[in-house]
């Protein structure tokens, strides 16, 4: 048996090495010799093509039918469109009755108004009301248009000159609404791909622009300037693409959510080391801080170009409504274009526009305000330094003068709660109308919660005595 | 709808080539200057790079007079325009004290409350020396006032829903309301023609956003239908909620959205709805309360309505009406209601005054005279443009009327011509509006008298002849044939 299979390999083999041998194998087409492997090699080639030109498989795709996408819909449950109130949550607002200056009347009763970010205690002054009814008589209430449409009244350009005058600047750009400047300049600049470096404790505002503008946003400890320069060596070491991006800081000048003040000649220095450009937020300080009350730049003695661009709204020491943008002329003249809080929307309403005009007239006749105002900051904290059970954490010149907790109860909404308790205590049983600074849902800032008092010029020295009173008597009670 | 002759198109898009090409030789001759001067940024990188603001620096700033018109007066149905003048070919412009009394076509004024009243203009300034100008404090601190609580009923009964929360400026109300309302998780469908505050609060809340065209209810039942089948992109887990975003009238076109089957499509597939009227609140409807009263509409269908009194009113600031569920949630989360200013008394008191004039609560029927009059201007001025021949967009009773121009020349030609004759006209182009539509957009008041409306149409008709927008057929003079022939008989 095995012979034969060896025989019918045998013979096999000869046959297929005569073949091999024929000679027509061995012709030499081209120049190359034609062997028997070459036979071979062809046809393992030609079985690789037919397989590589065969299609792989994949399943076959269906898309969904009409009946399919009905079943879904029908299916489909939204969930409701607001959450159910959680009792927690609610928060009462006192409703007042009149103006709100240093004295107003609240629910019926008159108590002492800290409520309001009056500093200059400008509210319900003569020349300013009798400025706005000249103004209401002669252009009437809303000016009915975009700046772009028949919406600029001669008042909206003498009050850009007027404030740019005043802070020393080429020119400036009007907003219609406090909180909209903020989030309109922050995108008209900084685009996709730029880097922003912005502190933590930015207020909501500022951190929707930062949203809006889809650059790339590092934050950096609360007013922490080794934090800071850490993060911008980080943020500019080794990396060259670096220099062809725009680079911002974004600081407020009088933190909302915690009253610090930042060091501007610190950053300053900064800026000027990695390139960075600066955009300061003037709300609280603007009409506050500084000699004459030209702001946060005045007060450090930074010469004023070397902030890049600086806002600030007209809803607190000017005692009116709106904000403005100012720094050099190419910085203003772009945002009249593509700032769109300033293109799409109606302009602010002349009397407010008046009001502003009226109000810087007033901070540079009289600027002896300002010094009443330190006064009564320095007294309120003197007052309220050995309060049972919480601490002043602002910075000694801000104007809001900032309680917090000595020891927190673990969450923001517990520690909120005992201090709207303390608040609510202090206005109906003292009279002393005090606002704590509660927090949005989508505010995304973790600083610790508290107790803001705003100080005004306007306040007499019993009005601060008598809120210190209030307090140190009420938090004994609640945080014994 | 627009349609465009292919004439037209052709030329627009050449005239826009040409200044394109002119653009970029200055370019080019600037760059080569400008390597002569030294560069003074030291290290900054620039704040607008290359082509960013090709189109303000050289397209923009040619025909700058045109926008941005100072006033010095009230925008009533005549208008004081301050003339400026220029040295350095529009780069800069200077006021004079020189003043042109213009026909006011460019202002929103619907029903005339824009200078002052009788009525409204004693009780504001009453409420000005009681309240201040501000109250310097957010609404949910000491910014609550017995004025802004009263307004908020008074809008909630005038809408037709049972609450209304109150915001000091128009488009702070949508870019802060949106994101309170949805977040991740959620979609948005809004019109391809909605307004830049919609799609700021819509893009700053985090919501997936999706597109439907321009006042097509099947177009967006197939959206849908498609997004309720797929889900979320990528996790095609279900979707959260999904919120249709349409406005009462498109400031741009001039016409209404078609309610009805909108929100019939919307109940069909459960999505939440949210109307803007911040034009036809006030200016449409028998008694004024909008888009939803014209088209027979029940305002509880609507889940959130939002309007603003810039317009109508003649004031500023917005509002949201919805059910009392909708804004107890607002205003336990909306940032612009814990952060921002509250609205200004004395604009919250000409509202109040303004709403009882147009409900007729301040015993006269002046209310009922400025709805009937903005009607019948509104109809008219449109019916004698189109017999002049002008193409002209939007829906009968709309008061916005845009009138195409196309060319980028007859833009600055149309408005310094009327302005040369004493009449004050808005001219629109990209960005607000696509590239080749360019427009003219005319807004009605209900101050406007016949005279002045024949005036303007005079005006008009002169201008159109001279810069060549008459693209349709001039009608022939029907009317007096038909009179004639009456007679006869």
């Amino acid at each position: 048996m095995a012979s034969s299979a060896m025989l019918v390999t045998t013979a096999a083999l000869d046959w297929v090495s005569a073949a091999f041998d024929a000679p027509l194998a061995r012709a030499v087409v081209f120049g190359i010799h034609i062997d028997g492997h070459l036979v071979v090699e062809l046809l393992l080639i030609a079985v690789i093509l037919f397989q590589l030109s065969r299609k792989s498989y994949k399943p076959p795709k269906k898309p969904l039918t009409e009946k399919e996408i009905d079943d879904l819909c029908e299916e489909w449950v939204p969930e409701p469109l607001c959450p159910p109130i959680s009792e927690e949550k609610q928060f009462h607002t006192p409703t007042l009755e009149s103006a709100a200056a240093p004295h107003t009347i609240v629910d019926g009763k008159e108590v002492v108004n800290f409520a309001s970010a009056n500093y200059l205690g400008l509210i319900g002054h003569e020349k300013i009301i009798d400025s706005c009814i000249g103004s209401l008589e002669k252009y009437g209430v809303g000016s009915c248009g975009p700046r772009a449409f028949y919406g600029t009244i001669d008042v909206h350009l003498d009050c850009e000159k007027k404030i740019a005058n005043f802070l020393g600047t080429p020119d400036s750009i009007l907003y219609s609404y406090g909180i909209s400047t903020i989030f309109s300049v922050i995108p008209a600049f900084c685009k996709k791909g730029d880097i922003i470096v912005a502190d933590e404790g930015v207020h909501w505002g500022i951190q929707n622009g930062l949203y809006l503008s889809r650059s790339t946003v590092v934050y950096f400890k609360h007013n922490d300037m080794a934090s800071l320069e850490s993060t911008l060596e980080k943020l500019t070491r080794g990396n060259k693409r670096a220099e062809k991006l725009r680079r911002y800081i974004v600081v407020e000048a009088v933190y909302q959510n915690s009253g610090q003040v930042a060091p501007l000649d610190e950053i300053i220095r900064l800026k000027e080391k990695y390139r960075f450009r600066v955009i300061l937020d003037e709300n609280h300080s603007f009409g506050v801080l500084g000699n004459s009350g030209r702001g946060l730049a005045e007060y450090y003695g930074v010469p004023i170009e070397k902030i890049d661009i600086i806002t600030a709204g007209m809803g607190n020491a000017l005692a009116t409504d709106g904000g403005f943008c100012t720094g050099s002329v190419r910085v203003v003249d772009h945002q009249r274009l593509s700032s769109s809080g300033y293109v799409f929307s109606a302009s602010l309403p002349p009397y407010l526009a008046t009001a502003a005009i009226s109000a810087v007239d007033y901070l540079e006749e009289n600027p002896s305000i300002l010094a009443t105002l330190k006064n009564n900051i320095a007294l309120l904290r003197k007052g309220l330094s050995d309060v049972a059970g919480l601490e002043v954490s602002s910075s000694p010149q801000s104007p809001i003068v900032f309680l917090k907790l000595k020891k927190s109860r673990g969450s923001q909404d517990k520690d909120l709660r005992v201090l709207e308790k303390i608040v609510s205590r202090a206005l109906h049983e003292d009279s002393v109308f005090l606002v704590t600074s509660k927090r949005s849902t989508l505010d995304k800032c973790r600083l610790p919660v508290g107790i803001r008092i705003f100080v005004s010029a306007g306040h007499s020295e019993s009005d601060i005595l008598k809120a210190v009173d209030s307090l140190k008597r009420v938090a004994a009670l609640e945080l014994e | 709808m627009v349609r465009l002759p292919y004439l037209t198109a052709l030329t627009t898009l050449f005239s826009y080539g040409l200044l394109f090409a002119f653009g970029q030789m200055r370019d080019f001759f600037r760059k080569i200057l400008d390597l002569w001067k030294s560069k003074n940024l030291q290290g900054y990188a620039p704040i607008c790079l290359g082509l960013e603001d090709f189109y303000t620096r050289r397209l923009y700033l040619r025909i700058q007079d045109c926008f941005n018109r100072p006033i010095a007066g009230a925008p009533d149905a005549w208008i004081d325009v301050v003339e400026r003048y220029s040295k350095d070919s529009n780069k800069t412009l200077h006021r004079t004290s020189k003043i042109n009394k213009c026909i006011n076509l460019g202002s929103y004024n619907y029903l005339g409350f824009a200078a002052a009243d009788e009525y409204c203009t004693p009780r504001v300034i009453e409420s000005l020396k009681q309240y201040s100008p501000s109250t310097c404090s957010a609404r949910v601190d000491g910014g609550t006032t017995k004025l802004h609580a009263e307004l908020e009923e008074v809008v909630a009964r005038f809408v037709g829903k049972p609450a209304a929360i109150l915001f000091g400026m128009g488009y702070a109300t949508n870019s802060a309301i949106i994101p309170a309302l949805i977040g991740k998780g959620g979609l948005i469908i809004s019109d391809s023609l909605n307004h830049n505050s919609i799609v700021n609060g819509a893009r700053g809340s985090g919501a997936t956003v999706r597109v439907f065209q321009h006042n097509s209810a099947a177009h967006l039942e197939e959206v849908l239908r498609e997004q309720i089948a797929e889900g979320q992109p990528r996790t095609h887990r279900p979707w959260k909620k999904i919120i249709v975003i349409i406005e009462g009238i498109y400031s741009m076109e001039g016409e209404l959205c078609k309610l009805p089957e909108i929100i019939a499509v919307c109940k069909k597939y459960k999505a939440y709805t949210y109307l803007d009227e911040a034009h036809s609140i006030g200016a449409i409807g028998k008694s004024g309360r909008g888009v939803c009263e014209l088209l027979g509409v029940d305002t509880a269908d609507m889940d959130i309505m939002m309007g603003t009194f810039t317009k109508s009113f003649g004031s500023c600031g917005g509002y949201i009406a919805a059910s009392k569920e909708i804004i107890q949630h607002l205003k336990n989360t909306c940032p612009a209601h814990f952060y921002a200013t509250s609205m200004s008394p004395p604009a919250a008191q000409q509202v109040i005054s303004a709403i009882k004039v147009v409900l007729g609560e301040d015993g006269s029927n002046r209310g009922a005279q400025k709805l009937a009059q903005i009607r019948d201007n509104s109809n008219f001025f449109r019916s004698e443009l189109h017999k002049m021949g002008f193409e002209v967009l939007g829906d009968n009773d709309s008061p916005v009327m845009p009138i195409m121009l196309y060319n980028p020349a007859k833009i600055p030609a149309f408005s310094r011509e009327c302005l040369r004759r004493n009449l004050a006209v808005v001219t629109v182009a990209f960005p607000a509006t696509p590239l080749l539509l360019a427009r003219a957009r005319i807004c009605i008041s209900a101050s406007h008298t016949r005279e002045d409306m024949i005036k303007a149409l005079e005006v008009i008709s002169k201008v159109g002849d001279l810069v060549g927008i008459k693209y349709f057929p001039v009608e022939p003079q029907k009317h007096l044939t038909d009179k004639i022939q009456k007679k006869l008989e």
